[in-house]
């Protein structure tokens, strides 16, 4: 996530720079979902077998692929920060695991929006999307070990081995849930028969991801710049203004 | 010889110590000093493995006990603030598993002869450890360094609940160690009644 | 110096727990009575209709017996934790590793084995005949070992962490998942009369892999849980 990461890897460096960068992510983010969603809700063609309803898949699948990205990208700071010892990697996987839940909440929530109308329920048990509420309950799981440990060293290295044994397990769940699909014949529905692609779905949806993209970085330098400051009291990292500590840390609110 | 060459601790939020620097020959006590809360339990888990140093090395015949791993743990003997038994176990069974996963020697015999050494009533020995006083469980817990061969012990306040013939024992069992070219490395808050050649002080300020 | 080897060591380790765990014998009685009332809830909840409790009987059974693994993990390292005896077991000269292996084996004679003893008997409760009643003992067999294993990575992280029981549970559950979905459907499949092999060959694989990865993953959370 970062550029040129180990010059800025002092967080006193990272702070100022992550400023200055989260205004052009959010606007880029902007335009991106914009267009995204502009040309999802307006531009691409109806689908004949299941008219307008299926245009929430424009924003089911790419935060579908987010949560899924995240996911990997956290795993692989906590990978970083346990083989390296190194703080900022275990900062940068605390800050990137809430949007990553919430990508994955909005997942599900979309996945039943789409759901309603085109097979009469809120809920199926489909492989991907049971293996969505799995994936969510890991990343549950990482936010409420860390939140639960209060020595902060051991906050980190707890959370990010259980980051790692996840993402090993989160292609064994989609196997295993695959596996129970076809067991239980009866749950034959799935979001994998979804509508042919025209160029114009594809391209919105890609256009979303980037947008999804440019938006999770800006929440995760934000959500950096919050653990920086809080973590700041350390005395090993040297002293800091006071008033500026306590100025930032009043912007620091609990956003995903 | 157990080197440290700068070491330096934190934990959570406070700065426990820096700069520590120390040596311990053959045959030698090291006594660390200071207040509660000055680090003194740190240190000896940093000395032990258990806690990673935050700054420095912890040398062991010169290498880095970071590569040595295993092989420094065989080395020594570490008896903490906790007394690492069990409390459903008599204490004579405590001993012999205690011995056993040291690589010592643990028949009934030699544990029983531990156990009359660091003064446990014969009676005492088949009862579970449950129903023993704090400082009969101690003696228990440092029974081990009776059937110790390794040449580091590292004792967390090992004096504490002993009473008075408890602390002479420990005292003789440490200056006869000592006297085999052993190293000791003790937390302390009282001084420890050995000839004055072979103890050295290290006052950890907080 | 001296050092155990690696089998006097393991064996320590597994004597010393079953020895425990023969002087308090209620804890292996409380597994399994957890397991028995457990399963006897759903008939409870859902009605005495038999072919409705014979449908229902594989995930039932399966999910009561991963409960009771769950709620026993609390004491696979709590109690050597609070004693100092964990600590001196990460400083035996054996990889840690294999010392795990050894508490979490000694775990499941304790807590797991006694369940799968018992569940043909609470198989007969649920109208499972002959074949289905082996099926569900082996994936039993094959399958309690492998969550108690990948169970202990979850006590080893939470090792003196307040939120306790219910933390574990939600570190541990996701990853139990595959093991339930392979050992329920290897019963349900018996039922089905379509063959478990598949299953079963699953549940075994389930095993070897979390008993080769697993036990290194709990060592390095032991030693996380005890700077």
């Amino acid at each position: 996530m970062g550029i040129n990461w180990f010059r800025y890897s002092s967080p006193q460096a990272f702070h100022p720079l992550a400023g200055r960068m989260i205004p052009w992510f959010s606007a880029a983010a902007l335009v991106l979902i914009g267009v995204g969603l502009y040309i999802g809700f307006f531009v691409a063609p109806t689908d004949f077998q299941q008219g307008e309803a299926y245009r929430i898949i424009f924003v089911h699948v790419p935060t579908a692929w987010m949560s899924m990205f995240l996911y990997v990208i956290m795993a692989a700071w906590a990978a970083l920060g346990l083989g390296l010892n190194a703080r900022p990697s275990f900062m940068m996987a605390q800050a990137i695991a809430p949007t990553g839940a919430m990508f994955t909440f909005l997942a599900l929530l979309t996945g039943a929006m789409w759901g309603k109308p085109t097979w009469g329920a809120w809920w199926v048990w489909d492989a991907r999307l049971t293996s969505e509420l799995i994936l969510l309950f890991q990343y549950v799981g990482i936010i409420l070990l860390r939140a639960s440990i209060d020595d902060l060293r051991r906050a980190d290295r707890a959370s990010a081995v259980f980051a790692l044994v996840g993402v090993v397990n989160v292609p064994i769940i989609y196997f295993s849930v695959r596996w129970w699909n076809t067991l239980h014949q009866g749950a034959s529905v799935s979001m994998t028969a979804s509508p042919k692609m025209a160029t114009t779905m594809v391209t919105a949806m890609l256009v979303m991801t980037l947008g999804f993209w440019m938006y999770s970085i800006a929440v995760t330098l934000a959500r950096m710049r919050c653990v920086i400051v809080e973590r700041e009291r350390q005395p090993s990292w040297g002293k800091n203004s006071a008033i500026q500590e306590v100025a930032e840390a009043r912007e620091c609110s609990g956003g995903v | 010889m157990l080197q440290t060459v700068a070491l330096s601790c934190s934990r959570g939020e406070r700065h426990l110590f820096s700069d520590v620097s120390l040596t311990v020959m053959p045959g030698t006590l090291l006594a660390v000093m200071g207040e509660n809360g000055s680090g003194k339990t740190s240190l000896l888990r940093m000395l032990s493995s258990l806690l990673s140093p935050n700054g420095g090395a912890i040398l062991w015949e010169g290498k880095d006990i970071r590569q040595l791993k295993e092989l420094y743990c065989a080395q020594l003997t570490y008896i903490g603030h906790l007394n690492g038994i069990k409390e459903d176990l008599t204490p004579i069974e405590n001993l012999k598993v205690a011995a056993c996963l040291a690589g010592d020697e643990s028949s009934g015999a030699i544990v029983q002869k531990a156990l009359e050494a660091v003064g446990l009533r014969q009676s005492a020995h088949r009862l579970p450890t449950r129903v023993l006083s704090q400082g009969q469980k101690r003696r228990v817990a440092l029974a081990r360094l009776w059937l110790s061969t390794r040449p580091l012990w590292l004792l967390d306040e090992p004096f504490t609940s002993l009473d008075a013939a408890a602390t002479r024992y420990l005292t003789q069992r440490l200056q006869s160690h000592l006297s085999n070219g052993g190293m000791v490395v003790v937390a302390t808050h009282q001084e420890v009644a050995l000839p004055t050649d072979s103890v050295q002080h290290l006052r950890l300020t907080g | 110096m001296s050092r155990p080897s690696m089998c006097e060591a393991l064996r320590g380790v597994v004597r010393r727990d079953l020895l425990l765990a023969m002087r308090r014998r209620s804890d292996v009685a409380m597994s399994v009575f957890f397991f028995v009332i457990v399963a006897s809830l759903f008939p409870l909840g859902v009605g005495p209709e038999p072919a409705v409790l014979r449908m229902i009987a594989p995930g039932v059974l399966w999910v009561a017996a991963l409960l009771a693994c769950l709620l026993s993990l609390g004491r696979v390292f709590t109690a050597d934790y609070l004693d100092g005896v964990l600590e001196q077991m990460l400083l035996i000269p054996q990889p840690l590793a294999v010392l795990v292996v050894g508490k979490v084996f000694a775990h499941w004679v304790i807590s797991g084995l006694p369940v799968v003893l018992l569940s043909p008997l609470l198989g007969l409760q649920f109208g499972l005949g002959g074949d289905s009643l082996g099926v569900l003992t082996l994936s039993l067999l094959l399958g309690t070992p492998t969550l108690s294993v990948i169970g202990a990575i979850g006590a080893a992280l939470t090792l003196g962490v307040r939120g306790g029981g219910l933390l574990v549970a939600l570190l541990v559950l996701p990853l139990f998942i595959p093991v339930l979905i392979f050992g329920a459907g290897a019963v349900t499949s018996s039922l089905a009369g379509i063959g478990s092999e598949a299953n079963l060959s699953l549940l075994g694989a389930s095993f070897l892999l979390s008993l080769t990865f697993a036990p290194w993953a709990t060592a390095v959370a032991l030693r996380i849980a005890l700077e």
